[in-house]
């Protein structure tokens, strides 16, 4: 347990956060264990499912696959986030498409079209589709959550 | 009407329902959320039946300290069986609830009825609410006695569908087992022997104890558990224990699997025998199909919390079986049951008997090393794909009589399967880490499921055509190295595959079209319009389709001979590999309480079975899988998901037949028969790899 003297500052959900945790940890157990942050899922563990994506600095990162040391002085966004803003156009989209079964998978991959969509609002169905390939989903629940991402997309093009 | 099942044992209202101090109405249900919705649709099932909203009622999935035992949540029957035990819990309620107004209100009953929570009389809304009798109620009455469930025609009046109720707290909550947090709660992980079938015969625990964060290390047997002060230290240490243990195959000589379950010289079960399939004179055809071992392939791997008191332990699972478990668990430790809470918290979903129950056995194991303390337990990836147990592996001969008419007259269907159910219970505890304990308690080989539920391996042997005499035959092959136990559908994905795989091969044979083939041999109503629709739905495309590579095939079966009906139509593109690019389908499910959801759960099937058919395989080396990680077993993907058509024709008069399972069958067939139609020959050894194709082509020539 060495390393853990030094605290690390980041931003997440736009609060500040010193954390005195091994820097080498993986940013996704800091938020997990160490901060109660729980709507960032562990599915693998090893950058293959995608279940654990985050936000950092605007980019979709899995959470398992980068350490906390690395994401120092940096803004993090996590699904958590979301929920201060119940009428963003991929929530309102999730449930209107009732995108979901299991959601297990849920929380990454709307991390994932968040970031997609902010960068590139009007992406194609193909488009995000391969985007979301990073993503697995096991209960089947893709063509709504394509549907509910790329009508999420016209909405934020708009602006809304 | 005849009371549903769960009644005979939980026959008071007081076993299904509690009012909480501040009038809130508390249901109990034996049944379990797995992702399927299936907590949706039970709360629509009552407050339909109390004509209230569903809002204003609390549901409590299975726990063993305050639900009723339904078994386990499997084979689509929540709604058939436990949403039907709902209904007659609310009506009991609901009769009791006017009862008690009537004589308060000196109003005759029959005046009274409830909207939407409000007391009506004589259709006007009185003052009062639902919720101002219970101090009235008297729940230790029978449910039997009062029950007078509604008829169709009286459904629905408060609402027709509504959202999923956990989807919100799934996009940005932490409604999962994984999230449970208490105070003091340590981590850990288990270390278990690569196979079933190997022992521990090196590990340094001293070192092991010296890990970053580890706290303490059980053995017992060859059984390992690490627990840390984080999920992480107890993630790296068992990493670590892998990488520097040895462990020892019992068994010395691989087992060839493939061999095995083909060419088997055992006399098989003869499960059905309608009348002598070798009567009539006539063609004989006969096809082929196999599938490897499945994984269920969670996403968020299998996970539990223990705390072992000094007389109660206390268990947090996402097993489907909450009682089964404790059953299993009780007989392991040699301990009362009653001495064992068991609480359902939803898991990522399992389609099946997955690590669900084992992971919170190894809890417990680990959890007596620190008494009063909870432990969270975690699989990792590696245990997901090397420890949970496997869809069975299973092989399907079809053959089929065609009479100089061209009629079917006899359908002879002869399968070999590794077991389909392994899941625990008392008669057999069926504990992964229970079985290399130093006094262990092995796996037992459990029968297969019953015909009369529906069956195991044989489910869906008959097909759901008019074909004269059938005759089934199996045989379960126990003795591999090999766990497997249910997923999804049982044997019926398989058999629904050869059969129908079998029918367009004999359609095309006699140059009928593969619609009206199954047409000819079908008188039942329901599945003639669902035969008619899909034809009517997807005539014009198939017939505008005349491209290199492209090719159409229809899959059609009733699941279980009883339950819900659905055909599926797909396109696809066999290139460099095949594609699905269009699935089509057409539903029959009954009632459909919540529409949207059957719609999801038939949707999701399709789209696993697709993965199924033409990627999915185990790879296995003759003593365990050898899968690490994702990467070694692909599943589908976004980009390869197809246009999707979702039809469902709702018999609101019907009783409702449950839709988890009735649709992945029918896609496994319609994409052999439409790979058939592409290129010319059944690819029926699935996965429709490359390979496959070409070995097909290959044998053919």
């Amino acid at each position: 347990m060495s390393k853990t003297n030094e605290s690390i500052s980041l931003i997440i959900n736009g609060l500040k956060y010193k954390i005195k945790v091994d820097p080498d940890t993986p940013l996704l157990f800091v938020l997990r264990d160490n901060l109660g942050l729980c709507a960032t899922r562990y599915g693998c563990g090893e950058a293959t499912c995608g279940a654990c994506t985050v936000i950092v600095d605007g980019q979709a990162v899995m959470s398992c696959d980068i350490s906390l040391g690395a994401v120092a002085e940096k803004s993090v966004q996590t699904a958590e986030g979301m929920q201060a803003m119940p009428s963003h156009p991929l929530l309102e989209s999730f449930i209107k498409y009732q995108a979901g079964q299991c959601g297990y998978c849920l929380t990454g991959i709307l991390m994932a079209s968040k970031a997609l969509l902010e960068k590139e609002p009007l992406a194609t169905r193909k488009r995000i589709a391969e985007v979301l390939d990073s993503n697995l989903c096991r209960c089947g629940a893709h063509a709504r959550i394509l549907d509910a991402v790329e009508e999420a997309g016209k909405f934020m093009s708009k602006g809304l | 009407m005849i009371p549903p099942p769960p009644l005979a044992d939980a026959p008071h209202l007081k076993n299904w329902l509690q009012v909480s101090e501040d009038k809130e109405l508390i249901f109990f249900t034996g049944r379990v959320e797995l992702g399927q919705g299936n907590t949706t649709a039970l709360l629509m099932m009552i407050a339909d039946e109390l004509d209230v909203l569903p809002s204003s009622i609390i549901l409590e999935t299975a726990r063993t300290d305050l639900t009723p035992n339904e078994g386990i949540t499997a084979g689509s029957m929540s709604i058939t069986i436990g949403g039907q035990a709902l209904r007659w819990v609310a009506s009991a309620l609901k009769m009791q609830l006017l009862e008690i107004a009537s004589k308060r209100l000196r109003i005759h009953a029959k005046n009274l009825s409830i909207y939407e929570g409000h007391i009506f009389n004589k259709g006007k809304k009185t003052e009062c609410s639902f919720t101002d009798f219970f101090d009235g109620l008297d729940l230790t009455n029978k449910i039997v006695d009062d029950a007078k469930p509604k008829t169709f025609g009286e459904r629905r009046k408060c609402f027709r569908d509504i959202n999923r109720i956990d989807l919100e707290s799934q996009l940005f909550g932490a409604p999962f087992i994984h999230d449970l947090k208490f105070d003091g709660m340590l981590y850990g992980a288990p270390v278990h022997p690569p196979s079933a079938h190997s022992h521990l015969a090196d590990l340094d625990l001293e070192i092991l104890k010296g890990r970053p964060g580890v706290i303490k290390v059980v053995r017992d047997g060859s059984f390992v558990g690490i627990i840390a002060s984080t999920s992480y230290y107890a993630k790296k240490a068992a990493s670590w224990a892998r990488n520097n243990g040895k462990w020892e195959s019992n068994i010395k000589e691989p087992f060839n699997l493939f061999e095995n379950i083909k060419n088997l010289d055992t006399k098989p079960e003869t499960v059905i025998e309608s009348s002598d399939v070798n009567k009539n004179s006539g063609t004989w055809f006969e096809i082929t199909a196999s599938r490897p071992f499945i994984y269920h392939g969670s996403i968020g791997p299998a996970t539990a919390v223990a705390k072992v008191g000094n007389d109660k332990i206390t268990i947090y699972t996402h097993s489907q079986g909450v009682f089964q478990l404790r059953q299993a668990i009780a007989k392991v430790l040699n301990t009362a049951e009653e001495k064992i809470c068991v609480i359902h918290k939803p898991g990522s979903g399992c389609y099946g008997h997955n690590g669900a129950d084992d992971v919170a056995f190894d809890a417990v194991l680990m959890a007596k090393s620190i008494p009063g303390k909870f432990l969270k337990v975690v699989w990792s990836r590696f245990d997901e794909f090397h420890s949970s147990p496997m869809g069975a592996s299973m092989v399907t001969k079809s053959r089929a009589l065609l009479s100089s008419d061209d009629r079917l007259v006899a359908f002879d269907v002869e399968l070999n399967s590794t077991p389909h159910t392994n899941r625990p219970s008392a008669n057999f505890p069926n504990l992964l880490a229970a079985g290399y304990l130093a006094n262990p308690i092995s796996p037992s080989r459990t029968p297969d499921v019953p015909v009369a539920r529906g069956g195991g391996a044989d489910r869906n042997a008959i097909p759901s055509y008019e074909v004269g005499g059938v005759r089934v035959r199996k045989r379960i092959i126990y003795d591999t190295p090999y766990r497997t136990s249910a997923l999804r559908s049982l044997g019926a994905y398989c058999n629904v595959v050869a059969n129908e795989a079998l029918l367009d091969t004999i359609a095309k044979q006699i140059e009928v079209e593969p619609i009206a083939f199954r047409l000819d041999h079908t008188t039942d109503p329901r599945s003639r319009d669902i035969l008619e629709r899909l034809d009517y739905e997807t005539k014009k495309d198939r017939a505008t389709t005349n491209e290199e590579g492209i090719g159409w095939g229809i899959g059609f079966a009733r699941y279980k001979g009883l339950g819900g009906y659905c055909a599926v139509m797909v396109r696809v593109h066999v290139g460099e590999n095949v594609s699905v690019t269009d699935a089509i389908s057409v539903s029959d499910v009954g009632e459909a309480v919540s529409p949207d959801g059957v719609k999801n759960q038939v949707e999701g099937g399709i789209i696993q079975s697709i993965s199924w058919t033409l990627k999915e395989c185990v790879p296995v080396d003759g003593f365990s899988a050898t899968a690490e990680s994702w990467t070694d077993y692909p599943i589908l993907k976004f980009s390869e998901i197809p246009i999707m058509r979702t039809i469902l024709i709702d018999r609101p008069e019907e009783k409702p037949l449950g839709a988890g399972e009735i649709s992945q069958g029918p896609t496994g067939a319609a994409i052999v028969n439409a790979v058939a139609d592409a290129i010319g020959c059944h690819v029926t050894n699935l996965p429709i790899t490359r390979d496959a194709i070409i070995s097909t082509i290959n044998a053919e020539d």
